[in-house]
């Protein structure tokens, strides 16, 4: 479970607003500790099958060809 | 392509002539982010004022339309939802979903104990996610203002953060020197990218099309290029003479951008 670091209370803050605070916090907590997870192996598989289907669709990891690419600088006469 | 420096000015560019198109004096110099909405009709910016203006630059000459004043703190992030409505996050550790109609806040979202650095919208717009100096990524309901997850791990704040393209994952960078990687559905870090030999944080981050490479902007002047899956380092763009700043990708995933302190603003591919 993930660990929040509670923040620093005043000595001086009334000790119900830090009851309440406290509760609204384990509330939270309590809500994220109970969502569905699944498998980490099951997660990274298909991290990895969407970027090897999407692969041929990244110009910058496949590269651009000179001709193809609009960045470049464009010669003075272009022929339309 | 839109930028904002704090020499006063925001401007939007042709990229492919580099040519300025429409220049913005801004109120406040100091410019810490900027947005483009996906319309293309109206861009935002803010910082240490803490407010968003939003500006239409449609019009015959750039119009404020909007300027949303309501953060106790600095504008750190802010990105369109479309013309209607943006989100924005800030150094009073909240981030906000504004109205641009009524210019009035609809949800406020508390949760972090830190400034908020940075924040990246979900491709269904249903969700977000933030980055804070608290080094906590938290992901929010973005329709009942909930914060429905929490991702630890970072030893320091967290600058920059970006959704993983299939919506699945979440990447992030911290002063930390590190970035990592947290996959939403198995609620943890799948991956870490760091290296002995950088020692310097991250600014800034963006994903190529595919998702399999990252480009992070570091303080020590580069943007340094990162197989996502292998976790490995595999490039570096250097040619910046100060930090690297800001970092992204267009939508065609032509190129990669970076800004730096150094006041240039250079496209690679």
């Amino acid at each position: 479970m993930n660990c929040v670091a509670l923040p620093r209370m005043s000595s001086k803050t009334h000790s119900s607003n830090n009851i309440a605070h406290a509760r609204r916090t384990v509330q939270q907590l309590k809500i994220e500790a109970s969502i569905e997870r699944i498998k980490v192996s099951k997660a990274s598989a298909d991290l990895m099958n969407y970027c090897s289907e999407h692969a041929r669709n990244d110009p910058l990891l496949m590269g651009i060809p000179t001709s193809d690419n609009p960045f470049k600088d464009k010669k003075p006469c272009t022929i339309l | 392509m839109v930028s904002a420096s704090q020499d006063g000015k925001l401007l939007i560019w042709d990229t492919f002539t580099g040519n300025k198109l429409v220049a913005v004096p801004l109120k406040s110099a100091w410019v810490m982010s900027v947005a483009f909405a996906p319309s293309g009709n109206l861009v935002a910016s803010g910082g240490l004022d803490n407010m968003c203006t939003v500006y239409n630059i449609k019009a015959a000459s750039p119009k404020t339309l909007r300027e949303l004043d309501a953060h106790t703190g600095y504008l750190s992030c802010c990105r369109f939802l479309s013309d209607s409505e943006i989100l924005t996050a800030s150094g009073d550790t909240t981030c906000c979903l504004w109205d641009l109609e009524t210019g009035k806040q609809k949800i406020i979202f508390t949760n972090h104990i830190g400034d908020c650095m940075s924040l990246a919208l979900s491709g269904d717009m249903n969700t977000f996610i933030s980055g804070a100096c608290d080094s906590l990524a938290k992901l929010w309901d973005l329709r009942e203002g909930t914060c429905k997850q929490t991702f630890s791990g970072h030893t320091s704040d967290i600058n920059a953060i970006s959704f993983f393209p299939s919506g699945n994952a979440v990447i992030t960078g911290s002063d930390d020197c590190s970035c990592k990687m947290y996959d939403l559905r198995s609620d943890q870090e799948v991956i870490g990218y760091q290296d002995t030999s950088l020692n310097a944080g991250v600014t800034s981050l963006a994903l190529s099309n595919s998702g399999r490479l990252i480009f992070a902007g570091y303080d020590d002047f580069n943007c340094h290029i990162w197989d996502s899956l292998k976790g490995e380092k595999v490039g570096v763009l250097s040619g910046h003479d100060n930090r690297v700043s800001c970092t992204g990708v267009p939508e065609d995933g032509m190129g990669v951008c970076t800004g730096s302190w150094d006041s240039f603003l250079k496209l690679w591919n």
